[in-house]
């Protein structure tokens, strides 16, 4: 019962016998089989389900454009679902599942749905499933979804790696067939640099499965012999199981390499390449089509090209009893591989009339042949069992050979909106030569060059133009011998006579009547009846339906071919793995974390860290008796606010301004002005956007002669950077001013707290005076700590305590907090993290990232007299437009709850008592709030409309998301020392 | 898309933030008579052409040059790159 | 026609031989009272609503090529109305109630499906900025429900909350938003408009206005000289071009936002789920594919295609999040042409040029918007009004420093 469809020949390895299974049954195949053409030596020709019928359905194709062969791959607990049989390189122990079936894949409840066929017609869901209405939600849409879909989806983690990589090369050869083949021979020889992509595992392409000679040899030997010569050169890449997928801008290519795919060796299981090429022979061959005929979808149906794949590739009798259907020459030459196989093919049924054919039956006589005649139906239901004709005559088979003609495969010259053009001579469209994407050629039957002979010289032409535009000679080589009979079809999509539903999109369900249903709706445009129908919009992309769909519409409408058109087609040329596209960066490789100088410190003492950008910060640091955060942060705050505390503010944006223009630049950028600013003191800035609002603040340090240091926002760092460069550029690029971002280059810590001043005294060398009155707040100095390293020490700010910036180089930043930390046992110092920052900000009233939002003005945050009117900087003029200078804006105040009990949350909308919350009445909403262990009481900072006005006012705060509605008084923003004593002592 | 910097050529798009429309270069003259316009016409009325448009580019992940692209917004080919800082002084001189 | 289940079933026993076209083709006329500039989701639903609320008026759609041919074709389906400031969430919340009756009010199904939109929040102060959010849903009337990680791992166990960079910390849910079948809303509204009289002309280009003493008279087309009285232009990614041919500059950058399908699968995700720390969003439709996308590519661009950044991008995004679509594959990618105004809000308004009315600056939430926009900007065409819920969407608001800024962003419209 092994394999008992196996016969001579082939392209495999006997020698190697791989087990695998299907829906748990166990069968064997040899090293160079796919699933399918395992399952087809082993007599398996039912595999799947089609979507909406859920019809029976076998394997049509050989390769990417199968529609109806999917199965799930099984590995331990996941699965990949939608896997083409077809594409599946065999390989030990693989297991793989029929899908979309239940509870098996012979008896498929649902496939009672075919019984109810005239009801679901194309768009037939638009007209019901509409009474009553509660209806859709509760009991259709349920039905429909459960009902939706194919494979199925583990919701577990993909515990698969992928891989990027960048590949350059003078040539990219897109296909190793015949004219792929070609060209990397004659480019190589030549000595270019070339990547030749195949999407096969194996060289070869078409020739892979067909029986005829070149150069007097079996075209199989000639492959090798090629493959070799072209693996022997250290100049030319050859890419198996790598599809280019997409044609971007910039001859910029993209490829999928199934690297390891499902199989156990090491490295990624898929890599996306991005290939660069000025070049490009594409050389994709051209994909087969079939002809709609009634019941044309039973398994045992397979694409003439297919068969002889099977056949000639793959050792594998297809069908015993073959009956070919054909309106071109190529499907004879499938009854002539089989016949020489010794499987038998009852008829040809050629469309054609004998006038037409009698070229290519001058070489068949053995088998009888039917002209201009048809399959009108097909008899089986799991499997065929015989054809009705157009005669009338009645054929036992139990395959079908079909051949509609060819598509040739150009995909990737349309990518950028590009038409093709249809050719009445080989009946399909070929790719405008005028339009093709920059530096890409088309070379072979993906120009609809049909005979070896011309692929081959083709191949070799488009090489030596390339050469030739690259400035090398051309080469010497002459064709290859080989066939070179000319190939002839005629257009012909569907059997009218078919009684039966006839199928153009296998997977989808979309039958020759659902498209003239679709025209007759009045959809005639094709990007309309590909929706309305959702022809070629399964997974196989409309490889093989959407050119017969567009032939049927065509007809219909009696309209030509090139008057219909196609869709667009659009990236990817095959299906591609989500979790390739991410590449590497999954998990916690998402994206890059950095780190602050006192990271490792912090690990080492307990710290909590929080995300804020890219950056982890220390968030709090938790005693051994502490429970809940709040403590933590609590006593942190106290700690600094008693004592004092240090905190790593590396994060905030530095950026190094130097020149003899240094301070009139930063009187443009900043709405107020520095150029006053004396050296050794700092200055608060604000700058604005060019439409008037803030955009970040922080301080101007004049640390020495036409050299300032400012200060940016953690969250700004990038942007305001980039903004400065701007500046400086583009509009002011006369000044003589250069920036530098330095916020990695040097390591930060503030140290605040009435006892800040004696810790660093014990830390900063003996030559600096940083006495009240020699270092008052605000002042800055290059100084030198620990006997000699140099650093920067500023007095400022953000607490609202004494307390001072110490900067040091990075390199130092470990070392210092180390030190710091140990000076600072004597005066009981506190490290303290982003929560503790972020209550004493909020205790202070400085506004922050919540305020700072890109929606505030400076006037709203308080600080309208700072934006001076006496010099042009970045948003002055649009600050003063009537929307932005309204007194009816929402205004940064002061809230607590009336209750100290009460917890108030940001987020909440603040109303007057007794009126509803609806939006003509909210007043504006709460920002930050924390709990202030200093005034025992939750605070806030809130926007509110006229909101300086409304002091010692009482309103609501309405939390209505979280059911809360809470009595606040309003307040200054300043909770915590207004007069500002304390940073001054 | 691959964008050839004038000192550095091909770098890929990867590198680069776009800010937009060139003429955010032209920034109105703070004495000129009628500011509040002129300044909302630079800002927020934006050439937004099909065909060739020249918009301002920032080399972030390389050199931190502000470049001027001269790109086809329907094909996305690009036909020249420039140092802004470099275009924005001659035409300073030509004034 | 109208569709009931009799004809249903009628239509299936007798080989569907009954179905009509749903729309006419008619020739164009020399006059109408209104034209609708732009054959797509918000040309068409202007002409329903000017056709069925302000009636005996002649009105004309032209679109340039096929119907619904744009963004109400390429759009990742997906409806809400979970916007902050009130101007905009008064809007999309009277939208979405359209939305609720659109299958009763237009006797076609349009599939649109309730499950609920998420938005994942994964700091304090994203969730601070939520909780405002809702609360602005709320108080206007609209459904919100803020999610904790517990609610979150019940409702949505594939997530990642265990090898996160950016680790979920909750969510603000709008069980009322979802999905929609995106081409049947195009095709839902046509037939009612040409049910009502509307005159819907595909292949046919404006390409002038005639203009005197600052009024419009009619468009010059491909097709001849239209003439009409009014002019209302719904044209999104186009609306610079278009309005060019009227002399007008515009707060407008047209930018590729591109969208991704995945192959059909079994259900899986339950609503639409939006990332917070990175691009990404996410929905399943009713046939099985994994509908996603992320943001925009960030040049201006006609091109309808994008670049693989982003692509990667928001795989990566989506890989972050919910590490369980590795496996699926990426089927489809397009990219439509989105029209971004300067503070991320759209403009319904009159403009300089008497007769002339524009409908734009939709940004990437022109579908959800389809149907109030339809109703608002047929108000101001039929009335000269602006709409009680579209009187900030004004073209002069830059001019007086009156931005609806969402996300705060300022005049850089490749960042809302």
């Amino acid at each position: 019962m092994s394999q008992k469809n196996r016969i001579d020949g082939g392209l495999i390895d006997r020698q190697s016998t791989l087990n695998f299974t299907f829906d748990d049954h166990h069968y064997t195949g040899f090293k160079g089989d796919t699933l399918a053409s395992a399952l087809l030596a082993n007599n398996i020709t039912l595999v799947g389900r089609s979507f909406k019928y859920h019809r029976p359905r076998g394997i049509l194709t050989s390769g990417s454009s199968e529609p109806n062969a999917l199965v799930e791959l099984i590995k331990g607990s996941t699965k990949e679902p939608n896997s083409r049989a077809t594409t599946i390189k065999l390989f030990d122990e693989l297991k793989a599942k029929s899908q979309n079936c239940w509870p098996s894949l012979k008896y498929d409840v649902q496939s009672i749905n075919d019984c109810f066929a005239p009801f679901l017609t194309a768009g037939f869901y638009y007209k019901t499933f509409m009474w009553p209405k509660s209806f859709w939600e509760k009991v259709y849409e349920p039905l429909i979804r459960r009902a939706a879909g194919l494979g199925e989806l583990v919701s577990l983690p993909d515990p698969d790696h992928y891989d990027r990589g960048y590949r350059h090369c003078d040539l990219l050869i897109i296909g190793a067939g015949a004219a792929g083949l070609m060209a990397g021979l004659v480019a190589g020889r030549q000595g270019l640099n070339i990547i030749i992509a195949e999407e096969d595992f194996l060289f070869g392409g078409r020739l892979l499965g067909e029986n005829e000679e070149i150069n007097g040899m079996h075209c199989h030997d000639w492959i090798e012999n090629v493959v070799n010569e072209l693996k022997a050169m250290p100049h030319v890449r050859l890419m198996a199981k790598t599809a280019v997928f997409g044609v971007f801008d910039q001859q910029t290519y993209y490829a999928l390499e199934r690297f390891t795919d499902q199989i156990d060796t090491i490295g990624p299981r898929q890599i996306i390449w991005e290939i660069n090429s000025k070049h490009v022979i594409l050389a994709s061959g051209a994909t087969e089509r079939h002809i709609a005929f009634g019941n044309n979808d039973r398994p045992g149906v397979m694409l003439a090209s297919a068969m002889r794949d099977y056949t000639n590739r793959f050792a594998v009798r297809p069908a015993s009893r073959v009956a070919v259907f054909t309106n071109n020459d190529s499907g004879w030459l499938t009854a002539r591989d089989l016949d020489k196989k010794g499987i038998e093919v009852t008829a040809i049924i050629d469309v054609r009339s004998e006038y037409e054919h009698q070229k290519i039956a001058k070489k068949y006589p053995n088998i009888p042949v039917y002209s201009q005649d048809q399959i009108i139906k097909v008899h089986g239901y799991n499997r065929v069992k015989a054809i009705t004709l157009l005669n009338g005559a009645k054929i036992h088979v139990d395959g079908i050979a079909v051949s509609g003609g060819w598509n040739p495969s150009i995909h990737l010259t349309c990518q950028h909106r590009q038409r093709p053009t249809w050719n009445d001579a080989i009946s399909g469209f070929v790719a405008n030569e005028a339009s093709l994407p920059s530096g890409m050629k088309v070379a072979g039957a993906a120009k609809g060059t049909y005979t070896t002979k011309m692929v081959l010289q083709d191949g070799l032409n488009q090489a030596n133009i390339v050469l030739s535009e690259l400035g090398h000679a051309s080469s010497k080589m002459h064709t290859p011998s080989a066939n070179d009979d000319t190939y002839h079809g005629k257009t012909f999509w569907s059997v009218k006579e078919t009684k039966q539903r006839a199928w153009i999109d296998f997977q989808n369900d979309v039958t020759t009547k659902d498209i003239r249903l679709a025209v007759q709706e009045g959809f005639y445009s094709v990007e309309h009846v590909k929706r309305y129908t959702t022809l070629g919009m399964a997974t196989d992309q409309g490889k093989t339906s959407s050119v017969i769909g567009i032939g049927i519409i065509a007809e219909t409408m009696n309209k030509s071919i090139q008057e219909t058109g196609t869709t667009i087609f659009r990236a990817p040329y095959v299906p591609i793995a989500i979790g390739a596209l991410g590449g590497p960066h999954s998990g916690k490789h998402f994206r890059p974390t950095r780190e602050t100088p006192s990271h490792q410190f912090a690990r080492e003492n307990n710290a909590k860290f929080v995300e804020t950008g890219a950056w982890l910060r220390s968030q709090y640091f938790p005693d051994k008796n502490e429970s809940h955060w709040r403590e933590s942060v609590n006593r942190e705050v106290l700690g600094t606010r008693n004592n004092v505390g240090v905190t790593d503010v590396s994060t905030l944006g530095k950026i190094d301004v130097q020149g003899k223009d240094a301070a009139a630049f930063l009187d443009k950028v900043y709405c107020n002005t520095i150029s006053t600013l004396n050296m050794q003191r700092c200055r608060y800035g604000i700058m604005l956007r060019e439409d008037g609002i803030v955009m970040d603040d922080g301080t101007v340090a004049h640390i020495a002669n036409n050299h300032f240091i400012v200060t940016t926002t953690t969250a700004n760092a990038v942007q305001v950077y980039r903004h400065m460069e701007f500046c400086r550029q583009c509009l002011w690029p006369e000044m003589d001013v250069a920036l530098i971002s330095i916020t990695e280059q040097w390591a930060q810590y503030a140290i605040a707290g009435p006892k800040s001043r004696h810790l660093l005294e014990k830390i900063i060398d003996n030559d600096h005076d940083i006495s009240n009155t020699h270092f008052p707040y605000m002042a800055c100095d290059e100084i030198s700590i620990c006997n000699g390293i140099r650093a920067r020490l500023f007095r400022l700010s953000f607490s609202g305590e004494m307390a001072y910036e110490l900067a040091v180089p990075a390199r130092y930043g470990d070392a210092l907090i180390r030190h710091i930390h140990e000076i600072g046992k004597t005066f009981n110092l506190t490290p303290y993290g982003t929560e503790a920052l972020g209550v004493m900000r909020i205790e202070k009233g400085h506004a922050a990232g919540n305020e700072l939002n890109g929606q505030t003005t400076a006037g709203d945050l308080g600080l309208g007299k700072m934006v001076s009117k006496k010099k042009d900087s970045i948003g002055n003029v649009l600050s003063e437009r009537e929307g932005l200078t309204d007194p009816m804006r929402l205004v940064l105040v002061g809230v607590m709850p009336c209750d100290s009990k009460h917890k108030i949350t940001s987020g909440s909308h603040i109303f007057a008592n007794n009126l509803a919350c609806i939006p003509d009445n909210d007043l504006g909403y709460i920002s930050s709030m924390a709990y202030s262990p200093m005034l025992n009481s939750y605070i806030g900072l809130a926007m509110l409309r006229n909101g300086t006005d409304r002091f010692g006012e009482k309103l609501r705060a309405v939390n209505l998301l979280q059911n809360q509605d809470i009595a606040i008084k309003i307040t200054s923003p300043h909770f915590y020392d207004p007069k500002g004593e304390r940073l001054r002592g | 898309m691959k964008i050839n910097h004038p000192l550095l050529g091909p770098r890929n798009e990867s590198e680069f933030t776009i800010l937009g429309d060139a003429k955010l270069l032209n920034r109105p003259n703070i004495l000129e008579s009628n500011q509040a316009q002129a300044f909302y016409e630079y800002l927020y009325l934006r050439d937004n052409p099909i065909g060739m448009h020249r918009e301002l580019w920032f080399h972030e992940q390389g050199d931190r040059s502000w470049l001027i692209v001269t790109r086809n917004t329907l094909t996305h080919e690009i036909s020249k790159v420039e140092l802004a800082a470099n275009v924005v002084n001659k035409e300073g001189q030509a004034k | 026609m109208s569709y009931s289940a009799i004809k249903v079933i009628k239509e299936a026993f007798t080989g569907h031989r009954g179905w009509k076209p749903l729309w006419r083709r008619p020739e164009p006329k020399p006059e109408y009272d209104i034209i609708v500039i732009g054959g797509g989701g918000h040309g068409l639903a202007t002409a329903y609503y000017l056709a069925s609320e302000y009636k005996n008026k002649k009105i004309a759609i032209l679109e340039k090529g096929w119907l619904g041919g744009g963004n109400i074709g390429r759009n990742t389906t997906i409806f809400r109305s979970n916007y902050l400031l009130h101007d905009n969430e008064k809007f999309y919340e009277m939208s979405l109630k359209l939305w609720e009756k659109f299958e009763q009010d237009l006797n076609y199904n349009a599939m649109i499906s309730q499950r609920g939109v998420i938005n994942l929040f994964h700091s304090d102060a994203q969730r601070d900025a939520y909780v405002r959010r809702g609360n602005s849903m709320l108080i206007n009337g609209a459904d919100a429900i803020l999610l904790n990680e517990d609610d979150l791992r019940k409702k949505c166990p594939f997530l990642n909350y265990d090898n996160a960079r950016f680790p979920i910390q909750g969510g603000l849910w709008q069980p009322r938003g979802g999905t929609i079948r995106h081409d049947a809303v195009a095709w839902g509204y046509a037939r009612a408009a040409d049910q009502l009289g509307v005159d819907i002309i595909e292949n046919c280009e404006v390409t002038g206005f005639d203009i005197q003493n600052g009024k419009c008279n009619a468009v010059r087309t491909n097709r001849g000289t239209i003439k009409a009285k009014k002019f209302g232009v719904a044209v999104a990614g186009s609306s610079s071009a278009v309005m060019a041919n009227a002399g007008l500059q515009l707060p407008i950058e047209s930018h590729v936002l591109q969208a991704f399908v995945s192959e059909g699968l079994k259900p899986i995700i339950p609503g639409v789920i939006t990332f917070g720390a990175g691009h990404f969003y996410i929905s399943q439709s009713d046939k099985g594919g994994l509908v996603f996308g992320g943001d925009i590519d960030g040049y201006n661009s006609y091109a309808q295609r994008g670049n693989m950044t982003v692509v990667e991008d928001v795989c990566e995004g989506g890989m972050a999040v919910m590490p369980m679509i590795g496996k699926a594959r990426l089927l489809r990618m397009w990219g439509g042409v989105m029209d971004m105004s300067m503070d991320g809000s759209p403009i319904i308004d009159r403009t300089p040029i008497k007769g002339i009315y524009f409908n734009g600056g939709w940004c990437y939430g022109g579908f959800k918007a389809t149907p109030a926009s339809g109703k608002c900007f047929a108000h101001l065409l039929a009335t000269d009004e602006s709409h009680p819920n579209a009187k900030a969407y004004l073209l002069n608001r830059f001019e007086k420093g009156q931005m609806i800024d969402e996300k705060g962003m300022g005049a850089q419209p490749n960042l809302h």
